[in-house]
């Protein structure tokens, strides 16, 4: 029988941080090889999807009044053959007062209910690490900008603002081959697309708001954003690029219902500098909508359901415009589903995610499996695969970038 | 009236006596809300940090460290919310996890997740409490506690030590185990060991209180002691797996405010938690 005993001691002392000049410094990361290769030939790019090895350093410190972090990647990239380096953190955060927050410097931001899917999100997502088969931390590409956050009764608001714009890491060929419109052609490493990146530092700016509020652990928001598309949403008649305006207002809800969790997401894509959807160079007004599902189908196994539109709102101008080309359909409509399953103490993980566009008749499957070898080492597998009937669609341009990959990561 | 009068003292002393068993021993249910109570919800508020370590069979061990700060609803006494901030291991460093607990049977609880890398506040759907607890030994449910309204407790013994409870699941259907025996301690009401039991009377699950120590704190501007659990020993008897569960720096009543438990503070966490 095991004798239990209240061993009757002092408490044990308060962990406290003391003030001074050295505050200590937390510093954390990892190191990863990374490789990938095209299940098919593509003509316009290596075989290789990837091929890197990857030191990611971060360094965190707080004192009594602000918090600083600074968090780097350096890694050989096989595809563009270079030695690379990108700042992906290097911010101060401050409490001034007990109803604002402020966090400025180079930060990576997310709002929104999308699983995937950004809507009222406008901060900037890195598709070619995604569609590569880059941890999923590197969908979002960091921006460089201010975060006010106020904090009343009624409502929250966070103010973004990005003094110069921060677009997309969009696909450029370099890594994806893709399907350019302009010039009725794939375009590869061969052919990296030109681009015309406003960069008048505070005038090319962005601003995004959200005001929410929490009503029962339902959470409603309302989103505001004044900027550029933030991939090309436009281009020149000679076929380069352009970030035309872009104007979006939103709302968003998300909570529990029945044993799952529900969201429904909408935005207003205002496209300024068309605005009455004539002009074939610039892309057309949008409605987008998102209603989705998530739920636990059993133990450590969930899944979610999404369902996307994205409706043109001046259809009939684009139509009797459009010069040359196939044309879009008024409504592109996508259907996710997800499914992760945790096996062996949670340290093995199944995920799947599926898109599927009945409207464009393409897909993109993303399998993945992740499997922690120790608390340190981790091991991961996984594809990228697109599938469509026409050349042009979302997910059907990519059709020639299927993937598979492989990593191993060291964390320390 | 002799008779009359003899009849009503007996009756006051069967009534007395009746009343002096109760206080003595008392009731089954009685004994498992006070062990929920001890476990679960002693002061207004609490944090700590919770250490575990999780060793297979093989004897490979996985390490998982938290903040953790649990606060009480002031309106329903039954209703928390808990926010982890988690410091090992390296993937979920920094996540938190911040869940506001409903004790109602039918009301799920509402949970969310916190991802620094992506900024991301996820909503997570509420899940079998039946589920490992971050790939420990322990589960969902055994952290967060599990209602006595969920079971009917039966007092099977009494020593000089413990009350032993035996727990049989309401809806039998919802859990893993046909019942468990529960060991309460006399004095402290804390449970020290739970035994859970498949059909068959097969036992295949054991958790342990191995140290108590006892926490100074103020309630209402007096000075007490909680006992509480420090240390703490899940074992899985058919995967041959255990999980050691430490807490440290205890303390409770320290006047967390309802809003740490909210999106602001779930982006960036509070000192209370981070340190």
């Amino acid at each position: 029988m095991i004798a239990f005993k209240c061993n009757v001691h002092a408490p044990e002392a308060r962990e406290e941080h003391v003030p001074g000049l050295f505050p200590s410094v937390e510093v954390h990361g990892f190191f990863e090889v990374r490789a990938g290769c095209r299940t098919q030939n593509d003509p316009r790019e290596k075989d290789t999807s990837m091929m890197e090895a990857r030191l990611q350093a971060e360094f965190f410190f707080y004192t009594d009044r602000a918090e600083f972090k600074f968090k780097a990647d350096m890694w050989t990239d096989g595809i563009t053959e270079r030695l690379e380096y990108d700042t992906r953190e290097a911010w101060i955060f401050l409490r001034p007062a007990g109803f604002m927050d402020i966090k400025a410097g180079r930060q990576v931001l997310t709002w929104g209910t999308g699983d995937l899917f950004f809507l009222n999100d406008l901060f900037p997502k890195d598709w070619q690490s995604y569609f590569i088969g880059r941890d999923r931390e590197y969908l979002k590409a960091p921006s460089d900008a201010v975060k006010i956050s106020i904090f009343t009764e009624l409502v929250s608001i966070d103010v973004v603002y990005t003094p110069q714009l921060d677009p997309d890491r969009y696909i450029t060929g370099e890594f994806i081959s893709y399907w350019n419109a302009p010039l009725g052609t794939f375009a590869g490493r061969d052919a990296k697309g030109a681009s015309h990146k406003p960069d008048r530092w505070l005038q090319d700016d962005e601003i995004g708001v959200r005001v929410y509020k929490n009503i029962n652990n339902y959470e409603l928001a309302l989103y505001g954003y004044r900027g550029f598309w933030k991939s090309p949403g436009g281009h020149t008649p000679s076929g380069i690029a352009e970030f035309p305006a872009l104007n979006v207002y939103g709302a968003s809800v998300r909570g529990r219902v029945g044993p799952g969790i529900g969201n429904i997401e909408l935005a207003w894509y205002r496209s300024v500098d068309d605005k009455r959807g004539s002009n074939p160079l610039i892309n057309n007004s949008e409605m987008r909508y998102l209603a989705g599902y998530m739920q636990d189908l059993g133990k450590d196994f969930s899944a979610s359901f999404q369902y996307y539109v994205e409706h043109m709102l001046k259809y009939r101008e684009y139509k009797k415009t459009l010069s040359c080309g196939p044309s879009r359909d008024r409504l592109r409509h996508v259907i996710t589903v997800q499914l992760t399953k945790l096996l062996m103490n949670q340290n093995l993980e199944l995920h799947i995610s599926s898109y599927y566009s009945p409207s464009d008749k393409d897909a993109y499957l993303r399998p993945n499996i992740r499997y922690k070898y120790t608390d340190k080492i981790t091991l991961e597998a996984g594809g990228n695969l697109f599938f469509g009937e026409k050349s042009h669609t979302f997910f059907g341009q990519f059709e020639n970038n299927t993937n598979a990959y492989t990593s191993i990561r060291y964390s320390f | 009236m002799k008779k009359v009068m003899f009849a009503l003292v007996w009756g006051i002393l069967a009534g007395t006596g009746f009343a002096g068993a109760a206080s003595s021993a008392p009731t089954a249910d009685k004994i498992a809300h006070k062990a929920d109570h001890m476990a679960f919800y002693q002061g207004m508020d609490a944090k700590g940090k919770i250490e575990l370590v999780i060793t297979d069979k093989q004897g490979r061990t996985r390490q998982r460290v938290f903040n953790m700060l649990r606060k009480d609803s002031d309106e329903s006494k039954s209703d928390q919310k808990f926010f982890c901030f988690f410091q090992t291991p390296a993937d979920v460093r920094k996540m938190v996890f911040m869940v506001h607990k409903h004790a109602e049977r039918e009301k799920d609880d509402d949970r969310w997740l916190y991802m620094p890398g992506l900024d991301l506040v996820k909503r997570i759907a509420a899940g079998d409490k039946r589920t490992s607890f971050v790939g420990s030994d322990f589960l969902y449910e055994d952290i967060s506690g599990r209602s006595p309204a969920e079971d009917i407790h039966e007092l099977i013994k009494t020593t000089d030590r413990w009350y032993i409870l035996k727990n049989i699941p309401k809806k039998p259907g919802d859990v893993e185990f046909a019942y468990y025996i529960a060991y309460i301690d006399t004095k402290t009401f804390l449970p020290m060991k739970m035994e859970f039991f498949k059909k068959g009377d097969r036992c295949y699950r054991i958790i342990e209180s191995v140290k108590l120590i006892p926490v100074q704190t103020e309630e209402n501007g007096t000075r007490v002691i909680y006992p509480t659990i420090a240390v703490s020993v899940a074992r899985d008897l058919e995967s041959g797996s255990t999980t050691k569960m430490t807490r440290s720096n205890m303390q409770y009543n320290v006047g967390l405010g309802d809003q740490i438990f909210t999106e602001r503070y779930l982006r960036r966490p509070p000192r209370d938690a981070m340190r």
